[in-house]
């Protein structure tokens, strides 16, 4: 079957898009979806290496993607769960599943078809290859945002996101942010009141529009509020908050960042096969934790160092932004500071500054920032020995 | 006892068909054509026409800059054709063999006695000069300078490359003639990187042992971890195969003849053969390529750094392999992307051949595909681990691709060649051409700086 396929590609299809095709304009698009289909055949040039490893960036982009897919599934579970809470009503694992997966679908569409759109008509224009780079980058976006964003909320910063942080960069492996990132800070600061509060994180209405449904109210004494919310106002108490719950996650809190379980296996999946930095993760983990125990021992009611590292965004952000390739650290000295950097601050920022209530994905963004700076002194260190070679 | 250099980064890639040591014949050289690409940084000047009659060892071109340094006819017949390209570049030059091996008279030369002139002239007139490399830039030794140190690498760690103990076995002499030569010529030592275990007993040389996976057997690898090169001096480099060829050369006997493998998947019954450099790959192949019905690939040169020369093209000055794989050029390969991949090589723990190690312990078949599509640098460290030198690669790439000298200088450009990088263009999954980027680097701060 595949080799009839193969053939009616090769000879029908494949020219029509060539230069001098009645396509060739569309070559991008084109390309971008025979490739997914199969391995492109272009050879080794005269010069040059003549063979190649079989990895590409494909292959790698899907490890991320294959990596979020535990987040994902416990987080769609948990807006269902979140759901049934807030109206004190059970149906069960697997409508609360569906319920979660229909709120989410639509963001899910709306992300990929405006910022793979853009990429497209970008990869077109330029007449290069679509690189693969959104392909997470999409996923992420409605995996962070709060499950009552707007789906036009989730479009417009989506469309800046890719304009403004990557394709005036020169796109893929060229963007000094995370583009994910920049979605998220982008509507937290366009859009503060849909980003926090009570709110937003659970949604009480019908799955996929929110509105109410008849005959159900809010139980008694239900808030939606974020444990982090509790801890930006002063009200949280360390002592009686359940940390188990908090690393299961079944608390509120954005889409796929709550279960720090679910995205540990999926930081299994990036360590085994290499793809995210173990330098990175595990520095991040590590200064998160020192902050929190020097915070914990000035502040008895801060939360313990466990309820740190289990809350808000800092696991999804030690696991899935702090590491990236193209926005980090790429000396593997850079990345142990910078990871440390990113962890400490995430702290610092959730604890000291109440304005924002989630301190991961500033610090990640702070991090990204000074990514270029440490790489540019561990490098110096070897300019600095080799000038130093001359001298002696 | 040398001592001993352990190297852990770098990469053996474990391919099918490798040479057995033995000596199978090949037919003689009907033709050989010398190509001035060889020879980086020279600028030919042909000194012979269409028709002419030359013996062996008669100038067929020199160097535009320094016309001291000639290359010469390994073999007696006639120039058969000098063939041009655009802005009629000198492509080749061919030469018909006429079998008879009438050479010209050279004079032998002692390096005991002889004096470091009498040997440097001794070399150019011969036509062996443009076997040593200058490091900067990795282009044909300038004679006028003296160089810090002369570097010998005496093994080839490239996929499928000969054994030098092999190679060099019954040729003792000639190699040390070679080295005592050579440590005439600079004020410095020669120092010769030798494959762990080895135990080359040379004299005039200082000996270091090398273990370690490929590019363990580069000489700028070796050159980095002995005695790297600074800013504004200039070491020699040679290669121990091409040695050998000086020595004998040297010792009085005009025989350009070299002794490499004929390897690959496509190979019938792998071995090492004897050619003459510019010998077309199709004499040397007769009879021995495996007959199928895909397009095969015919390397000048190992899978690494060599050249796709096709059937018709000519095996190089410096090429120690022959390599035959298959092209891949009309495979279709369903959903790479997504495929367990313990069929697929790959050093990434992305695919199960690169989790369980299946890319050491197993003999692979690879075609030339490139298996993706190229990108900006995406991931990061993965050069790193096949670049067992004191430099970022990556950030030393950037520099290069930015055209900024300082940073070029202070990152270790001077310390580099291409060869150096190859792993780094075979590991990488933007498959960026690294190796270019690094010469075209190198020929235009040449520019810059000469």
């Amino acid at each position: 079957m595949s080799n009839k396929l193969n053939n009616f590609i090769n000879e029908k299809i494949d020219p029509l898009f060539q230069k001098g095709g009645k396509y060739e304009k569309l070559w991008s698009i084109y390309d971008s979806f025979h490739t997914f289909l199969f391995v492109p055949r272009e050879t080794a040039g005269r010069k040059g290496v003549q063979v190649h490893d079989s990895v590409d960036s494909k292959r790698v982009i899907i490890m991320v993607i294959i990596a979020l897919m535990p987040a994902l599934l416990v987080g769609l579970w948990n807006v269902g769960y979140q759901h049934d809470l807030a109206l004190g009503i059970n149906d069960g694992w697997f409508m609360q599943f569906l319920y979660g997966l229909v709120a989410f679908l639509p963001k899910v569409v709306v992300s990929y078809v405006v910022g793979l759109g853009i990429e497209m008509a970008v990869a077109a224009y330029k007449r290069e290859e679509v690189a693969e780079g959104f392909l997470a980058t999409g996923l992420l976006i409605p995996m962070i945002v709060p499950v009552n964003t707007p789906l036009w909320m989730i479009a417009v910063a989506t469309a800046f996101s890719v304009v403004f942080a990557k394709e005036i960069f020169g796109g893929t492996g060229m963007n000094v942010f995370n583009p994910a990132l920049i979605t998220r800070a982008f509507l937290f600061f366009a859009y503060p009141k849909a980003m926090s509060g009570d709110a937003v994180f659970v949604r009480t209405g019908s799955a996929l529009c929110n509105t109410p449904i008849e005959g159900t109210s809010v139980v008694d004494g239900f808030s939606g509020a974020t444990p982090l919310a509790a801890v930006a106002d002063g009200s949280f108490d360390a002592a009686s908050y359940s940390t188990l719950d908090a690393f299961l996650g079944c608390i509120p809190g954005s889409i796929a960042e709550t279960s720090t379980l679910a995205i540990l296996l999926g930081a299994c999946l990036l360590l085994l096969t290499k793809v995210a930095s173990w330098r990175i993760m595990l520095s991040v983990f590590a200064g998160g934790a020192v902050m929190s125990a020097i915070i914990g021992a000035f502040d008895a009611s801060a939360p313990t160092v466990a309820q740190q590292l289990c809350l808000g965004g800092f696991a999804f952000a030690a696991v899935f932004m702090a590491t990236d390739p193209v926005t980090g650290c790429r000396t593997n000295t850079g990345k142990f500071i910078y990871g440390a950097f990113i962890g400490v601050m995430a702290i610092i920022i959730r604890m000291f500054n109440t304005g924002y209530p989630e301190g991961a994905m500033m610090a990640v963004l702070l991090g990204n920032a000074v990514a270029p700076l440490i790489d540019y002194y561990v490098v110096d260190a070897n300019i600095n020995k080799r000038a130093k070679r001359v001298k002696a | 006892m040398a001592s001993l250099i352990k190297l852990n980064k770098g990469l053996d890639i474990n391919l099918a068909g490798v040479a057995e040591q033995k000596l199978v014949s090949t037919k003689a050289a009907e033709k050989v054509t010398l190509v001035p690409d060889d020879f980086t940084g020279s600028t030919p000047k042909v000194v012979v026409k269409a028709g002419e009659a030359v013996n062996a060892g008669d100038v067929i071109f020199t160097d535009k800059l320094h016309p001291e340094i000639k290359f010469v006819s390994p073999v007696s017949g006639s120039v058969e054709e000098v063939v041009r390209g655009d802005r009629r570049k000198v492509l080749g030059i061919v030469i018909a063999n006429d079998g008879k091996n009438t050479s010209v008279k050279l004079p032998t030369v002692n390096p005991a006695s002889a004096s470091a002139d009498e040997i440097k002239s001794a070399m150019l007139n011969a036509g062996i000069w443009p076997f040593i490399k200058q490091r900067p830039y990795n282009v044909v030794a300038n004679p006028e300078v003296q160089p810090r140190d002369i570097f010998v690498s005496a093994f080839d760690s490239a996929p499928l490359a000969p054994d030098f103990s092999f190679v060099v076995k019954g040729q003792e002499a000639e190699l040390q003639l070679g080295i005592s030569a050579l440590a005439k010529l600079t004020s410095g030592k020669v120092y010769v990187g030798a494959k762990a275990g080895s135990n080359l007993q040379l004299k005039d040389a200082e000996v270091y042992e090398f273990a370690g996976p490929h590019p363990a057997g580069n000489v700028g690898v070796q050159i980095n971890h002995i005695k790297p090169i600074n800013k504004g001096e200039v070491v020699w480099t040679v290669s121990a195969f091409d040695v050998i060829v000086i020595g004998r050369i040297l010792g009085g006997k005009l025989d350009f003849t070299r002794t490499i493998t004929v390897a690959g998947s496509e190979i019938v019954a792998p071995a090492y053969a004897k050619v003459l450099p510019g010998q077309t790959l199709s004499s040397i192949l007769d009879g021995k390529v495996k007959h199928t019905e895909y397009t095969q690939r015919f390397i000048a040169g190992n899978v690494l750094t060599g050249q796709n020369a096709g059937k018709d093209g000519v095996v190089g000055f410096f090429d120690n392999t022959v390599t035959v794989i298959p092209d891949g050029g009309d495979t279709d390969e369903m959903l790479g992307w997504i495929t367990p991949g313990l069929n697929r090589y790959s050093t990434s723990c992305t695919s199960l051949s690169g989790l369980f190690g299946l890319f050491k312990s197993k003999q692979w078949t690879l075609d030339a595909r490139l298996k993706g599509g190229p990108r900006a640098l995406i991931v990061s460290g993965e050069w790193e681990k096949v670049f067992p030198m004191d430099i970022y690669p990556e950030e030393l790439y950037k520099a290069v691709i930015s055209y900024n000298i300082d940073k070029m200088e202070a990152l270790g450009i001077y310390e580099v060649a291409p060869e150096d990088f190859a792993l780094c263009e075979f590991v990488d999954p933007s498959k960026t051409p690294v190796q270019q980027v690094i010469a075209d680097g190198l020929v235009k701060l040449r520019k810059e700086m000469e």
